[in-house]
């Protein structure tokens, strides 16, 4: 028999109460999963890269280029779990030329665009600008023209031009924070906006999707920047770390309510359908909505930034801890992707069954190929922290 | 010192501009497109509007519809993907309602609970219901299905990307990824049959009559005569999708 | 006043330019022809849906030929019974009855699927067997003349 079909009857034998027909496989898969965690990579680093320029948390700049490196290298891949999902992938220019105006997933192809070239490219370009045409000038043979082709050929650094660079970057990362958000609130709407799914139909979904966004962006630009300096063997900042872990523990609360609310207002109204997501968050989901995502997740970190924020003693210890800890949010923040994506197709729209979900190993649509499109931005990071390493940047004075 | 001021200031007019001009270009881009996000309206009036009625009171379960949609459509025989379908409802003396679906009916239906505990039990044939303002047509990203002038929903099969958005979308359950074309499929009340005049499939099939179809705006059709003589509903009518398929004695239990 | 137009700006300018022109000259060769005609879609759509083969021919198409049949089933219960519902699709039967025949189904689980008794089914609309006890192991069309299910045959 052919093997998809052997796979689906097994799903059909693990069918519970009843479901319709059609629904026995589940539509969208780990790479759904994968690709808002992505996104929303993209957008939290992008954010906290912003709270440097913008709101000017000057303790942050050490973290300010491995920020932006780290959104764009997340970005770069962003649109690969995508494809790879799609059952048609070479038809997937079509979003481009003609994209559907009244469907939240037809903008994506403009906002990433959008995202990639007028906001983290530019705002890159803008600050690295200077050390570019420094380094083309120092340079000789193959990098010297790849960094001469980099600067566009804009080789004027005289301290007029330069301040025009510190401008116009202002200029885009003010941009960047609202474009950011459409970037990954949009995903959130496109589950939002649904009226056929209780589980996403909510005006919050956006917003949760955006705050767990910022938490996970935090927490990666915390593990990289620990990670990198590591490699480096250079010490790490406590001071730095303090004050991500700070920004990280406000947005995780904030987080935490959020989602607290959608699921307290769920309960209050216990409308047609809250039967069978009582069954669906206290069975199949239990693991990874209470274990993984809040308690892992939410509730541990949460109580471990407290600690830190007010007993700034053992010095080993405390890089550990939060080494530990935005290992742990990131898990908690993937997990609520998967607790949305996943959990909101397990249960039939008859709200009377549940079908089962494995994931495959192999395939386009398999774990193999997600922990790929995972793993490739840490490579992608690591040639752009070798292209382009801002720890030898040009000084600017302030 | 200078320079803060002009940079604020300047800042100040670029966040004014770009603020009323992004609210300009949606509310341009909004009021093009409210076709597409409010209700669909027939365009062509010489062509027929078509609307489906079930008489649930008609239906006995025999499975033919299902049937002869697969033959007639090319679906693959497999119990996965289903154009139509058939369910039975058996609600019990305990309160307690058993929904069923084997093979979407297609074998029909062995009675297992016993007589006696049995309250009421009655079929529900499903299937696309064509809505007026159809939520699978609203998400789909590239414009690869869409309500026909005929107000029939139908997918362009050498268009669809396989996102597999319009899936989610539908409130009832009808869209399914094709296993061997691998775009979205569903019903699509043959087109190709209604296009020559004859009926589709599934009613051409059914035995009791079970299952009607015709056109909204003429008033002396079959199908209208019906829906003025009966009282009918739609399914999850909250969602507000302008199905056009209307049920006639539809029980409280059906999702 | 002259106004002093930094130098990244003409450059960057340039670059979008380019992309963005590449992009729209693109699109215009990749949009298909008849994309937006009737709505946001390919109209040669409607003409591809329109495409498939029949398999089911409708009983007016068996009426051309079986007259007698189409007489008798007119007089008895089984008359709003379309021929292909038991008899399955018949198109090609139809094009050519000599090169493709049609189904001639019997046996008891073929009328059972329509007549076993189960709650589900209004008595009003249909007669309902127990087919473990109503004449087992005949076939139903051993009485029945399903063409004219009251004619009882013997």
């Amino acid at each position: 028999m052919d093997p998809h079909y052997q796979h689906l009857y097994e799903i059909l034998a693990h069918a519970q109460g009843y479901i319709f027909p059609n629904e026995i496989d589940l539509q969208w898969g780990i790479l759904i999963v994968v690709y808002p965690f992505i996104t929303g990579l993209v957008a939290g680093a992008f954010i906290l890269a912003s709270l440097e320029r913008v709101f000017k948390v000057k303790i942050l700049k050490p973290t300010y280029q491995i920020a932006l490196l780290t959104a764009l290298s997340f970005l770069l891949v962003a649109t690969m779990p995508l494809i790879s999902h799609l059952s048609q992938p070479q038809r997937a220019y079509e979003i481009m030329i003609t994209p559907h105006s009244s469907s939240a997933m037809a903008i994506f192809g403009f906002v990433y665009l959008w995202y990639l070239a007028v906001v983290l490219l530019l705002e890159i370009w803008f600050d690295y600008r200077h050390s570019m045409v420094v380094w083309s000038n120092e340079r000789k043979g193959v990098m010297k023209w790849v960094y001469k082709i980099l600067t566009l050929g804009v080789n004027d650094i005289s301290p007029r031009t330069i301040q025009w660079d510190r401008k116009l970057g202002h200029i885009i990362t003010i941009v960047g924070i609202p474009s950011a958000f459409i970037l990954h609130g949009y995903v959130g709407f496109i589950f939002g906006s649904l009226k056929a799914n209780p589980w996403w139909s909510s005006p919050l979904i956006p917003i949760i999707f955006l705050f767990s966004a910022m938490v996970s962006g935090i927490a990666l630009v915390m593990l990289v920047y620990m990670i990198v300096s590591f490699v480096r063997k250079k010490t790490i900042d406590l001071n730095v770390l303090d004050t991500i872990g700070k920004y990280l523990f406000f947005i995780l609360i904030l987080d935490f309510t959020l989602e607290s609310l959608d699921q307290i207002h769920r309960i209050y109204e216990a409308e047609e359908s809250f039967e069978i997501i009582k069954l669906l968050v206290s069975g199949k989901l239990y693991l990874t909505l209470f274990v993984a995502q809040g308690l892992i997740g939410t509730i541990i970190p949460l109580i471990t930034l407290v600690f830190l924020q007010f007993y700034k003693h053992k010095i080993r210890l405390q890089k550990t801890m939060y080494f530990i800890v935005s290992i742990m949010v990131l898990i908690g923040v993937y997990s609520m992707r998967w607790n949305v994506v996943i959990g909101g197709q397990l249960f039939s729209k008859s709200f009377s069954g549940f079908t089962s979900f494995k994931v495959g190993l192999i395939g386009l649509d398999g774990t193999l190929m997600a922990a790929f499109w995972l793993m490739l931005p840490i490579g992608i990071l690591a040639f752009l922290l070798w292209l382009l390493p801002p720890w030898k940047m040009v000084k600017e004075e302030e | 010192m200078g320079n803060e001021k002009i940079n604020s200031s300047r800042r100040k007019f670029l966040k004014t501009t770009a603020t009323l001009a992004g609210a300009t270009i949606g509310y341009a881009w909004l009021k093009s497109s409210h076709v597409l996000l409010f209700a669909a309206e027939p365009k062509d009036e010489s062509l027929p509007w078509y609307g489906i009625v079930i008489d649930i009171q008609k239906c006995i379960g025999c499975g033919n519809c299902a049937k002869a949609c697969k033959k007639e459509n090319d679906v693959p025989v497999e119990p996965f993907f289903f154009r139509t379908w058939v369910e039975q409802y058996t609600v019990k003396n305990d309160g307690t309602v058993n929904i069923v679906s084997p093979n979407g009916g297609i074998d029909g239906f062995t009675q297992t609970v016993p007589d006696e505990d049995i309250f009421k039990s009655f079929f529900v044939p499903k299937m696309c219901n064509h809505c007026s303002k159809s939520p699978c047509t609203q998400v789909c990203p590239v414009g690869a299905t869409y309500e026909s002038p005929e107000g029939v929903v139908l997918i362009d099969e050498k268009y669809c990307i396989g996102c597999r958005y319009c899936v989610q979308a539908c409130p009832y359950g009808c869209r399914f990824i094709h296993p061997v074309k691998k775009v979205a499929n569903k019903c699509t009340l043959c087109y190709h049959r209604l296009k020559k005049g004859l009926a589709p499939a599934c009613m051409e099939t059914c035995p009791t009559g079970a299952r009607m179809y015709g056109n909204l705006r003429d008033k002396k059709s079959d199908l209208v005569k019906f829906l003025k003589e009966h009282t009918t509903q739609v399914l999850r009518p909250h969602l507000n999708t302008g199905s056009k398929l209307y049920y006639n004695a539809l029980s409280s239990e059906v999702r | 006043m002259k106004f002093y137009i930094p130098p990244q700006l003409p450059r960057l300018a340039l670059a979008f330019g380019i992309f963005i022109s590449l992009f729209l000259v693109v699109r215009h060769f990749l949009v298909p022809d008849t994309f937006g005609e009737y709505g946001h879609y390919r109209g040669a759509s409607l003409i591809d849906n329109a495409k498939p083969e029949i398999h089911y021919a409708g009983q007016q198409a068996c009426f051309k030929c079986h007259q007698d049949i189409e007489d008798k089933k007119a007089q008895d219960v089984h008359s709003d019974i379309h021929c292909e519902t038991c008899h399955g699709p018949g198109q090609k039967h139809v094009v050519n009855s000599k090169a493709a025949d049609i189904l001639k189904p019997s046996g008891r689980d073929f009328c059972g699927s329509c007549h076993v008794i189960n709650a589900g089914k209004q008595k009003s609309t249909i007669n309902q067997i127990d087919l473990i006890k109503h004449n087992v192991g005949k076939n139903c069309i051993e009485c029945h003349n399903p063409h004219q299910p009251w004619e009882m045959k013997k």
